[in-house]
Protein backbone atom coordinates (compact mmCIF):
# COMPACT_ATOMS: atom_id res chain seq x y z
CA UNK A 1 0.00 0.00 0.00
CA UNK A 2 1.05 3.71 -0.45
CA UNK A 3 1.13 6.09 2.26
CA UNK A 4 -1.64 7.91 1.00
CA UNK A 5 -3.82 4.59 1.33
CA UNK A 6 -2.33 3.64 4.46
CA UNK A 7 -3.26 7.50 6.21
CA UNK A 8 -6.79 7.07 4.23
CA UNK A 9 -7.33 3.59 5.82
CA UNK A 10 -6.30 5.09 8.48
CA UNK A 11 -8.84 7.86 8.93
CA UNK A 12 -11.30 5.99 7.57
CA UNK A 13 -11.32 3.40 10.51
CA UNK A 14 -11.20 6.44 13.14
CA UNK A 15 -14.11 8.87 11.66
CA UNK A 16 -16.73 5.90 9.91
CA UNK A 17 -16.17 8.05 6.76
CA UNK A 18 -16.18 5.18 3.65
CA UNK A 19 -12.57 5.20 2.20
CA UNK A 20 -13.71 5.99 -0.96
CA UNK A 21 -14.67 9.27 0.09
CA UNK A 22 -11.33 10.59 1.18
CA UNK A 23 -8.72 11.68 -0.92
CA UNK A 24 -5.43 13.94 -1.02
CA UNK A 25 -7.94 17.39 -0.70
CA UNK A 26 -10.05 15.72 2.17
CA UNK A 27 -9.53 18.02 4.86
CA UNK A 28 -9.47 16.31 8.18
CA UNK A 29 -12.08 18.73 10.20
CA UNK A 30 -14.68 17.66 7.69
CA UNK A 31 -14.36 14.00 8.84
CA UNK A 32 -16.32 14.69 12.12
CA UNK A 33 -13.29 13.74 14.62
CA UNK A 34 -13.49 14.86 18.01
CA UNK A 35 -10.38 16.00 19.98
CA UNK A 36 -9.85 12.27 21.23
CA UNK A 37 -10.13 10.94 17.85
CA UNK A 38 -7.46 12.73 16.22
CA UNK A 39 -5.17 12.06 19.41
CA UNK A 40 -5.80 8.23 18.57
CA UNK A 41 -5.46 8.76 14.80
CA UNK A 42 -2.00 10.67 15.40
CA UNK A 43 -1.04 7.36 17.49
CA UNK A 44 -2.20 4.74 14.69
CA UNK A 45 -0.08 6.86 12.32
CA UNK A 46 3.05 7.14 14.52
CA UNK A 47 2.48 2.97 15.17
CA UNK A 48 1.88 2.30 11.40
CA UNK A 49 5.00 4.35 10.28
CA UNK A 50 7.11 4.35 13.04
CA UNK A 51 7.74 7.79 13.43
CA UNK A 52 7.10 10.65 16.05
CA UNK A 53 4.69 13.21 15.03
CA UNK A 54 5.23 16.35 17.03
CA UNK A 55 1.83 16.88 17.78
CA UNK A 56 0.58 18.85 20.76
CA UNK A 57 -3.73 19.20 21.17
CA UNK A 58 -3.27 22.78 22.42
CA UNK A 59 -2.33 24.45 19.32
CA UNK A 60 -4.10 25.42 16.37
CA UNK A 61 -3.98 23.06 13.43
CA UNK A 62 -2.41 25.66 11.25
CA UNK A 63 -0.06 26.26 13.80
CA UNK A 64 1.42 23.10 13.94
CA UNK A 65 5.19 21.52 13.58
CA UNK A 66 3.17 18.92 11.35
CA UNK A 67 0.00 19.71 8.84
CA UNK A 68 -2.62 17.52 10.27
CA UNK A 69 -5.12 19.51 7.94
CA UNK A 70 -5.67 17.31 5.11
CA UNK A 71 -4.38 13.90 3.79
CA UNK A 72 -2.04 15.55 1.52
CA UNK A 73 -0.27 17.63 4.50
CA UNK A 74 -0.17 14.09 6.93
CA UNK A 75 1.51 12.24 3.90
CA UNK A 76 3.55 14.94 3.05
CA UNK A 77 4.85 15.53 6.93
CA UNK A 78 5.27 11.25 7.11
CA UNK A 79 7.25 11.13 4.49
CA UNK A 80 9.74 13.71 5.34
CA UNK A 81 9.42 12.18 8.92
CA UNK A 82 10.51 8.68 6.63
CA UNK A 83 13.53 10.42 5.83
CA UNK A 84 15.05 11.77 8.67
CA UNK A 85 17.26 9.37 10.65
CA UNK A 86 15.11 6.89 13.02
CA UNK A 87 13.67 8.72 15.98
CA UNK A 88 12.26 6.87 19.15
CA UNK B 1 -27.09 25.07 60.85
CA UNK B 2 -23.38 24.67 61.65
CA UNK B 3 -20.52 26.78 60.12
CA UNK B 4 -17.47 24.86 58.96
CA UNK B 5 -13.85 27.05 59.31
CA UNK B 6 -10.47 25.90 58.79
CA UNK B 7 -8.21 26.25 61.19
CA UNK B 8 -5.06 24.18 60.38
CA UNK B 9 -3.09 23.96 56.58
CA UNK B 10 0.01 22.03 55.78
CA UNK B 11 1.40 21.34 52.31
CA UNK B 12 4.74 20.18 50.61
CA UNK B 13 4.41 21.25 46.99
CA UNK B 14 6.94 22.22 44.51
CA UNK B 15 6.51 25.88 45.48
CA UNK B 16 7.26 24.78 49.28
CA UNK B 17 7.12 22.24 51.87
CA UNK B 18 5.53 24.40 54.41
CA UNK B 19 2.54 26.56 54.29
CA UNK B 20 4.11 29.68 54.62
CA UNK B 21 6.87 29.00 52.22
CA UNK B 22 3.86 28.34 49.99
CA UNK B 23 2.19 31.36 50.92
CA UNK B 24 5.53 33.25 49.83
CA UNK B 25 6.28 32.14 47.03
CA UNK B 26 2.47 32.81 45.67
CA UNK B 27 2.74 36.25 46.73
CA UNK B 28 5.40 36.38 44.50
CA UNK B 29 4.45 34.49 41.90
CA UNK B 30 7.28 32.32 41.79
CA UNK B 31 7.67 29.92 39.16
CA UNK B 32 8.36 26.33 40.07
CA UNK B 33 8.35 24.68 36.80
CA UNK B 34 11.53 23.33 35.26
CA UNK B 35 13.64 20.16 33.89
CA UNK B 36 13.09 16.80 35.30
CA UNK B 37 15.89 14.81 36.57
CA UNK B 38 13.72 11.87 34.94
CA UNK B 39 15.80 10.72 32.19
CA UNK B 40 14.51 8.40 29.78
CA UNK B 41 14.94 8.86 25.83
CA UNK B 42 11.40 7.27 25.32
CA UNK B 43 10.03 10.39 27.23
CA UNK B 44 9.88 13.47 25.59
CA UNK B 45 8.38 15.04 28.61
CA UNK B 46 11.14 17.43 30.57
CA UNK B 47 9.92 19.88 32.05
CA UNK B 48 7.86 19.78 35.31
CA UNK B 49 6.94 20.80 38.96
CA UNK B 50 8.59 18.38 41.04
CA UNK B 51 8.91 18.26 45.09
CA UNK B 52 12.49 19.24 45.21
CA UNK B 53 14.89 18.10 47.76
CA UNK B 54 12.12 16.17 50.07
CA UNK B 55 13.52 14.35 52.45
CA UNK B 56 11.00 13.40 54.79
CA UNK B 57 13.17 10.64 56.69
CA UNK B 58 13.92 12.98 59.88
CA UNK B 59 9.86 13.70 60.29
CA UNK B 60 8.65 10.25 59.74
CA UNK B 61 9.39 6.88 61.75
CA UNK B 62 11.40 3.85 60.00
CA UNK B 63 8.23 2.51 59.85
CA UNK B 64 6.45 5.17 58.37
CA UNK B 65 8.85 4.91 55.59
CA UNK B 66 9.33 1.60 55.12
CA UNK B 67 5.21 1.25 53.98
CA UNK B 68 4.67 5.05 52.57
CA UNK B 69 5.50 5.29 49.23
CA UNK B 70 6.03 9.26 47.73
CA UNK B 71 2.48 10.14 47.92
CA UNK B 72 1.66 9.11 51.33
CA UNK B 73 4.79 10.50 52.58
CA UNK B 74 3.38 13.98 51.20
CA UNK B 75 0.04 13.51 52.49
CA UNK B 76 1.42 12.40 56.00
CA UNK B 77 4.32 15.82 56.29
CA UNK B 78 1.22 18.13 55.41
CA UNK B 79 -1.28 16.35 57.44
CA UNK B 80 1.14 16.90 60.69
CA UNK B 81 1.61 20.45 59.59
CA UNK B 82 -1.98 21.25 59.29
CA UNK B 83 -3.07 19.38 62.93
CA UNK B 84 0.13 21.29 64.57
CA UNK B 85 -0.98 24.69 63.10
CA UNK B 86 -4.97 23.75 64.72
CA UNK B 87 -3.33 23.31 68.17
CA UNK B 88 -4.62 20.59 71.32
CA UNK B 89 -8.02 19.13 70.56
CA UNK B 90 -8.46 20.24 67.03
CA UNK B 91 -9.54 16.69 66.18
CA UNK B 92 -11.83 15.24 68.82
CA UNK B 93 -12.80 11.53 69.06
CA UNK B 94 -15.13 11.27 65.68
CA UNK B 95 -13.13 13.36 63.63
CA UNK B 96 -11.72 11.30 60.69
CA UNK B 97 -9.87 11.99 57.47
CA UNK B 98 -10.58 12.12 53.68
CA UNK B 99 -8.23 12.73 51.06
CA UNK B 100 -8.02 12.62 47.76
CA UNK B 101 -5.41 11.06 44.63
CA UNK B 102 -5.92 9.93 41.10
CA UNK B 103 -2.74 7.45 41.40
CA UNK B 104 -2.00 6.24 44.92
CA UNK B 105 1.33 4.47 44.69
CA UNK B 106 2.80 4.96 41.12
CA UNK B 107 6.02 4.63 41.83
CA UNK B 108 5.30 1.52 43.74
CA UNK B 109 3.12 0.15 41.25
CA UNK B 110 5.56 1.03 38.82
CA UNK B 111 8.40 -0.60 40.69
CA UNK B 112 6.83 -3.76 41.44
CA UNK B 113 5.68 -4.24 37.58
CA UNK B 114 9.07 -3.31 36.37
CA UNK B 115 10.59 -6.31 38.59
CA UNK B 116 8.52 -8.55 37.64
CA UNK B 117 7.70 -8.22 33.99
CA UNK B 118 11.19 -6.29 32.39
CA UNK B 119 13.59 -8.01 35.10
CA UNK B 120 12.02 -11.66 35.68
CA UNK B 121 11.77 -11.33 39.23
CA UNK B 122 10.34 -13.85 41.11
CA UNK B 123 8.80 -11.82 44.03
CA UNK B 124 7.87 -8.51 44.93
CA UNK B 125 8.41 -6.84 48.29
CA UNK B 126 5.70 -7.68 50.63
CA UNK B 127 5.13 -3.99 51.32
CA UNK B 128 4.36 -3.27 47.19
CA UNK B 129 0.30 -3.70 47.90
CA UNK B 130 -0.09 -1.26 51.07
CA UNK B 131 2.60 1.25 49.44
CA UNK B 132 0.58 1.39 46.12
CA UNK B 133 -3.12 0.97 47.61
CA UNK B 134 -5.27 4.34 46.84
CA UNK B 135 -6.42 4.46 50.81
CA UNK B 136 -2.98 3.97 51.96
CA UNK B 137 -2.24 7.75 52.14
CA UNK B 138 -5.90 8.12 54.19
CA UNK B 139 -5.29 5.18 56.16
CA UNK B 140 -1.46 5.94 57.41
CA UNK B 141 -2.86 9.68 58.01
CA UNK B 142 -5.68 8.18 60.47
CA UNK B 143 -3.10 6.30 62.25
CA UNK B 144 -0.36 9.14 63.28
CA UNK B 145 -3.30 11.06 64.22
CA UNK B 146 -5.30 8.57 66.32
CA UNK B 147 -8.83 9.70 63.73
CA UNK B 148 -11.10 6.90 64.47
CA UNK B 149 -14.14 8.70 62.70
CA UNK B 150 -15.34 8.44 59.01
CA UNK B 151 -12.03 8.39 56.89
CA UNK B 152 -12.06 6.93 53.31
CA UNK B 153 -10.03 7.62 49.77
CA UNK B 154 -11.91 8.76 46.88
CA UNK B 155 -10.38 9.44 43.38
CA UNK B 156 -11.60 11.89 40.86
CA UNK B 157 -8.87 12.91 38.74
CA UNK B 158 -8.19 16.40 38.93
CA UNK B 159 -11.06 17.41 41.37
CA UNK B 160 -10.66 14.69 43.85
CA UNK B 161 -9.22 17.31 46.53
CA UNK B 162 -12.20 19.34 46.15
CA UNK B 163 -14.39 16.81 46.27
CA UNK B 164 -12.49 15.50 49.44
CA UNK B 165 -12.55 18.89 51.31
CA UNK B 166 -16.13 19.47 50.40
CA UNK B 167 -17.23 16.46 51.65
CA UNK B 168 -15.28 17.14 54.62
CA UNK B 169 -17.01 20.21 54.69
CA UNK B 170 -20.79 18.78 54.74
CA UNK B 171 -19.92 16.03 57.49
CA UNK B 172 -19.14 19.05 59.65
CA UNK B 173 -21.82 21.07 58.65
CA UNK B 174 -24.21 18.30 59.10
CA UNK B 175 -23.03 16.96 62.42
CA UNK B 176 -21.62 13.67 61.42
CA UNK B 177 -18.36 14.60 62.74
CA UNK B 178 -17.12 17.11 64.64
CA UNK B 179 -13.82 17.84 62.90
CA UNK B 180 -12.36 16.04 59.56
CA UNK B 181 -8.37 16.37 58.13
CA UNK B 182 -9.43 17.15 54.58
CA UNK B 183 -7.27 17.32 50.90
CA UNK B 184 -5.02 15.31 48.63
CA UNK B 185 -2.12 14.00 47.85
CA UNK B 186 -0.02 12.88 44.20
CA UNK B 187 3.30 11.56 43.10
CA UNK B 188 2.48 11.35 39.71
CA UNK B 189 6.16 12.31 38.17
CA UNK B 190 7.15 8.92 37.81
CA UNK B 191 7.86 7.36 34.08
CA UNK B 192 4.63 5.29 33.80
CA UNK B 193 2.59 8.85 35.32
CA UNK B 194 4.43 11.06 32.79
CA UNK B 195 4.28 8.59 29.49
CA UNK B 196 0.14 8.49 30.18
CA UNK B 197 -0.06 12.30 29.78
CA UNK B 198 2.09 12.38 26.88
CA UNK B 199 -0.33 10.31 25.21
CA UNK B 200 -3.34 12.45 25.47
CA UNK B 201 -0.35 15.06 24.10
CA UNK B 202 -1.82 17.83 25.81
CA UNK B 203 1.58 18.23 28.17
CA UNK B 204 3.46 21.53 27.29
CA UNK B 205 6.65 21.94 26.86
CA UNK B 206 7.83 25.60 27.49
CA UNK B 207 5.53 26.08 30.86
CA UNK B 208 2.42 26.52 32.30
CA UNK B 209 0.47 29.72 30.93
CA UNK B 210 -3.41 29.24 31.71
CA UNK B 211 -5.50 31.23 29.86
CA UNK B 212 -3.00 32.92 27.81
CA UNK B 213 -3.07 33.24 24.43
CA UNK B 214 0.13 31.21 24.15
CA UNK B 215 -0.45 28.85 26.51
CA UNK B 216 0.19 24.83 24.81
CA UNK B 217 -0.78 22.79 27.32
CA UNK B 218 -0.60 21.51 31.13
CA UNK B 219 2.69 20.44 33.52
CA UNK B 220 2.60 18.07 35.83
CA UNK B 221 3.25 18.80 39.54
CA UNK B 222 2.96 16.31 42.57
CA UNK B 223 2.53 17.10 46.89
CA UNK B 224 -0.24 17.33 48.76
CA UNK B 225 -2.21 19.77 50.87
CA UNK B 226 -4.16 18.84 53.80
CA UNK B 227 -6.55 20.55 56.38
CA UNK B 228 -8.49 21.09 59.53
CA UNK B 229 -12.13 21.57 59.30
CA UNK B 230 -13.71 22.30 61.93
CA UNK B 231 -17.27 23.62 63.80
CA UNK B 232 -16.83 27.22 63.92
CA UNK B 233 -18.31 27.67 67.57
CA UNK B 234 -16.44 24.84 68.59
CA UNK B 235 -12.85 26.61 66.74
CA UNK B 236 -14.10 29.67 68.38
CA UNK B 237 -14.33 28.03 71.68
CA UNK B 238 -10.83 26.89 71.92
CA UNK B 239 -9.16 30.09 70.59
CA UNK B 240 -8.50 28.23 67.31
CA UNK B 241 -6.71 30.69 64.85
CA UNK B 242 -9.59 30.66 61.68
CA UNK B 243 -7.96 30.56 58.74
CA UNK B 244 -11.49 30.84 56.09
CA UNK B 245 -14.74 29.72 56.47
CA UNK B 246 -16.12 26.76 54.23
CA UNK B 247 -19.26 28.02 52.71
CA UNK B 248 -20.25 25.88 50.28
CA UNK B 249 -19.94 23.40 48.25
CA UNK B 250 -21.02 22.59 44.79
CA UNK B 251 -21.10 19.38 42.45
CA UNK B 252 -22.32 18.35 39.19
CA UNK B 253 -21.06 15.95 36.30
CA UNK B 254 -21.32 16.59 32.90
CA UNK B 255 -22.49 13.27 31.00
CA UNK B 256 -20.53 14.22 28.21
CA UNK B 257 -17.35 13.20 26.84
CA UNK B 258 -14.58 11.37 28.75
CA UNK B 259 -12.16 14.09 28.45
CA UNK B 260 -13.30 17.39 27.11
CA UNK B 261 -15.29 19.54 29.63
CA UNK B 262 -18.72 20.72 29.15
CA UNK B 263 -19.47 24.63 30.11
CA UNK B 264 -22.55 24.06 31.24
CA UNK B 265 -21.31 20.87 33.91
CA UNK B 266 -18.72 23.62 35.16
CA UNK B 267 -21.73 26.00 35.51
CA UNK B 268 -23.74 23.98 37.22
CA UNK B 269 -21.15 23.07 39.71
CA UNK B 270 -20.34 26.70 40.16
CA UNK B 271 -23.74 27.92 40.32
CA UNK B 272 -24.75 24.87 42.96
CA UNK B 273 -21.41 26.06 45.07
CA UNK B 274 -22.80 29.83 45.35
CA UNK B 275 -26.64 28.70 46.23
CA UNK B 276 -25.07 26.50 48.79
CA UNK B 277 -23.04 29.43 50.11
CA UNK B 278 -25.80 31.77 50.30
CA UNK B 279 -23.24 33.75 48.14
CA UNK B 280 -24.79 36.68 45.36
CA UNK B 281 -22.92 36.18 41.84
CA UNK B 282 -21.65 39.64 42.60
CA UNK B 283 -20.19 38.81 46.35
CA UNK B 284 -17.36 36.83 44.68
CA UNK B 285 -14.33 38.95 45.30
CA UNK B 286 -11.74 36.10 43.33
CA UNK B 287 -11.86 32.91 41.43
CA UNK B 288 -9.11 30.65 41.76
CA UNK B 289 -9.66 28.53 38.12
CA UNK B 290 -8.88 24.95 37.33
CA UNK B 291 -7.22 26.27 34.80
CA UNK B 292 -4.78 23.77 33.31
CA UNK B 293 -3.45 25.39 30.42
CA UNK B 294 -4.83 23.51 27.76
CA UNK B 295 -6.81 24.84 25.54
CA UNK B 296 -10.21 22.94 25.75
CA UNK B 297 -10.24 23.60 29.54
CA UNK B 298 -9.60 27.28 29.76
CA UNK B 299 -12.18 28.43 26.68
CA UNK B 300 -14.69 25.86 28.67
CA UNK B 301 -13.88 27.53 31.64
CA UNK B 302 -14.02 31.04 30.96
CA UNK B 303 -17.47 30.42 28.85
CA UNK B 304 -18.44 29.12 32.43
CA UNK B 305 -17.43 31.79 34.67
CA UNK B 306 -19.33 34.07 31.86
CA UNK B 307 -22.42 31.89 31.91
CA UNK B 308 -22.71 32.10 35.81
CA UNK B 309 -21.65 35.81 36.00
CA UNK B 310 -22.54 37.22 33.02
CA UNK B 311 -21.70 40.66 32.48
CA UNK B 312 -19.86 40.91 36.04
CA UNK B 313 -17.22 38.06 34.70
CA UNK B 314 -15.35 40.04 33.27
CA UNK B 315 -15.03 42.37 36.55
CA UNK B 316 -13.82 39.27 38.91
CA UNK B 317 -10.11 38.77 39.17
CA UNK B 318 -9.35 35.14 38.59
CA UNK B 319 -6.17 33.31 38.19
CA UNK B 320 -4.70 29.96 38.29
CA UNK B 321 -1.89 29.24 40.04
CA UNK B 322 -1.43 25.72 38.06
CA UNK B 323 1.42 28.26 35.91
CA UNK B 324 3.41 28.45 39.40
CA UNK B 325 3.21 25.05 40.60
CA UNK B 326 2.19 22.69 37.80
CA UNK B 327 -1.20 20.39 38.02
CA UNK B 328 -0.88 18.52 41.24
CA UNK B 329 -3.82 16.51 39.99
CA UNK B 330 -5.32 14.53 42.68
CA UNK B 331 -3.88 17.28 45.11
CA UNK B 332 -4.73 20.41 42.85
CA UNK B 333 -7.61 21.87 44.59
CA UNK B 334 -5.90 21.49 48.15
CA UNK B 335 -2.53 23.41 47.29
CA UNK B 336 -4.86 25.93 45.56
CA UNK B 337 -6.82 26.26 48.46
CA UNK B 338 -3.80 27.97 49.85
CA UNK B 339 -3.98 30.57 47.03
CA UNK B 340 -7.59 31.74 48.30
CA UNK B 341 -6.39 31.39 51.78
CA UNK B 342 -4.03 34.22 50.94
CA UNK B 343 -6.64 36.33 48.83
CA UNK B 344 -9.22 35.97 51.73
CA UNK B 345 -6.59 36.20 54.68
CA UNK B 346 -3.70 38.98 52.81
CA UNK B 347 -6.18 40.58 50.36
CA UNK B 348 -3.13 39.05 47.94
CA UNK B 349 -4.58 37.35 44.45
CA UNK B 350 -1.22 35.00 43.39
CA UNK B 351 -0.62 35.15 40.08
CA UNK B 352 -1.31 32.70 37.12
CA UNK B 353 2.38 33.00 36.14
CA UNK B 354 4.86 34.91 34.56
CA UNK B 355 3.51 36.15 31.67
CA UNK B 356 0.27 36.71 30.13
CA UNK B 357 -1.30 37.54 26.81
CA UNK B 358 -4.77 38.41 26.50
CA UNK B 359 -6.97 35.65 24.78
CA UNK B 360 -10.35 37.30 23.43
CA UNK B 361 -11.71 33.64 23.42
CA UNK B 362 -11.30 33.70 27.72
CA UNK B 363 -12.51 37.31 28.41
CA UNK B 364 -12.10 37.36 32.04
CA UNK B 365 -9.79 39.82 34.22
CA UNK B 366 -7.06 36.77 34.68
CA UNK B 367 -4.49 38.14 36.95
CA UNK B 368 -0.93 37.35 35.84
CA UNK B 369 3.01 38.46 36.12
CA UNK B 370 2.47 39.28 39.46
CA UNK B 371 0.03 39.38 42.17
CA UNK B 372 -2.61 41.61 42.99
CA UNK B 373 -3.91 43.65 46.04
CA UNK B 374 -7.20 43.17 46.56
CA UNK B 375 -9.97 43.07 49.46
CA UNK B 376 -11.36 39.51 49.21
CA UNK B 377 -14.21 38.63 51.36
CA UNK B 378 -15.53 35.40 49.32
CA UNK B 379 -14.44 33.41 47.08
CA UNK B 380 -14.05 30.39 44.87
CA UNK B 381 -11.98 27.38 43.93
CA UNK B 382 -12.62 25.22 40.55
CA UNK B 383 -11.63 21.65 39.96
CA UNK B 384 -12.84 20.21 36.98
CA UNK B 385 -11.93 16.59 36.46
CA UNK B 386 -10.88 14.43 33.11
CA UNK B 387 -14.44 12.09 33.16
CA UNK B 388 -16.41 15.46 33.59
CA UNK B 389 -16.64 15.72 37.18
CA UNK B 390 -16.77 19.06 38.71
CA UNK B 391 -16.12 19.79 42.57
CA UNK B 392 -16.44 23.66 43.38
CA UNK B 393 -15.76 25.16 46.91
CA UNK B 394 -16.95 28.49 48.19
CA UNK B 395 -15.07 30.40 50.51
CA UNK B 396 -15.63 33.26 53.44
CA UNK B 397 -13.19 35.50 54.60
CA UNK B 398 -12.54 34.55 58.75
Amino acid sequence: MTTEADVIAILARQSGVCADRIGPATEVAALGLDSLGLVETVFALEERFGVSIPFNANTDPGDRDFDLRTVAGIVAGLEALKARPAAA
Amino acid sequence: MRRVVITGAGTVNPLGQTVSETLDALAVGRVAIGPLDLADARLSTRIGAAVRGFDPSDRLSARQMAVADRFSQFALIAAAEAVAAAGPGALPPGAGVILGSAGGGLASSEAAYRAVFAEGAARVHPFTLPRLMANAATSLVSMAHGLRGPSFTLSTACAASNHAIGLAFQMVRSGAAPAMLAGGSEAMLTFGGLKVWEGLRVLSDTGCRPFSADRDGLVMGEGAGVFVLEERDRALARGAPILAEVAGFGMSADAGDIVAPDPEGAAAAIRAALADAGLAPGAVGYINAHGTGTLLNDRSESAAIRAVFGEDAAAIPVSSTKGLHGHLIGAAGAVELLAVILALGQGVIAPSGAGHVRDPDCGLDIVAGRARQASVRAALSNAFAFGGLNAVLALRAA
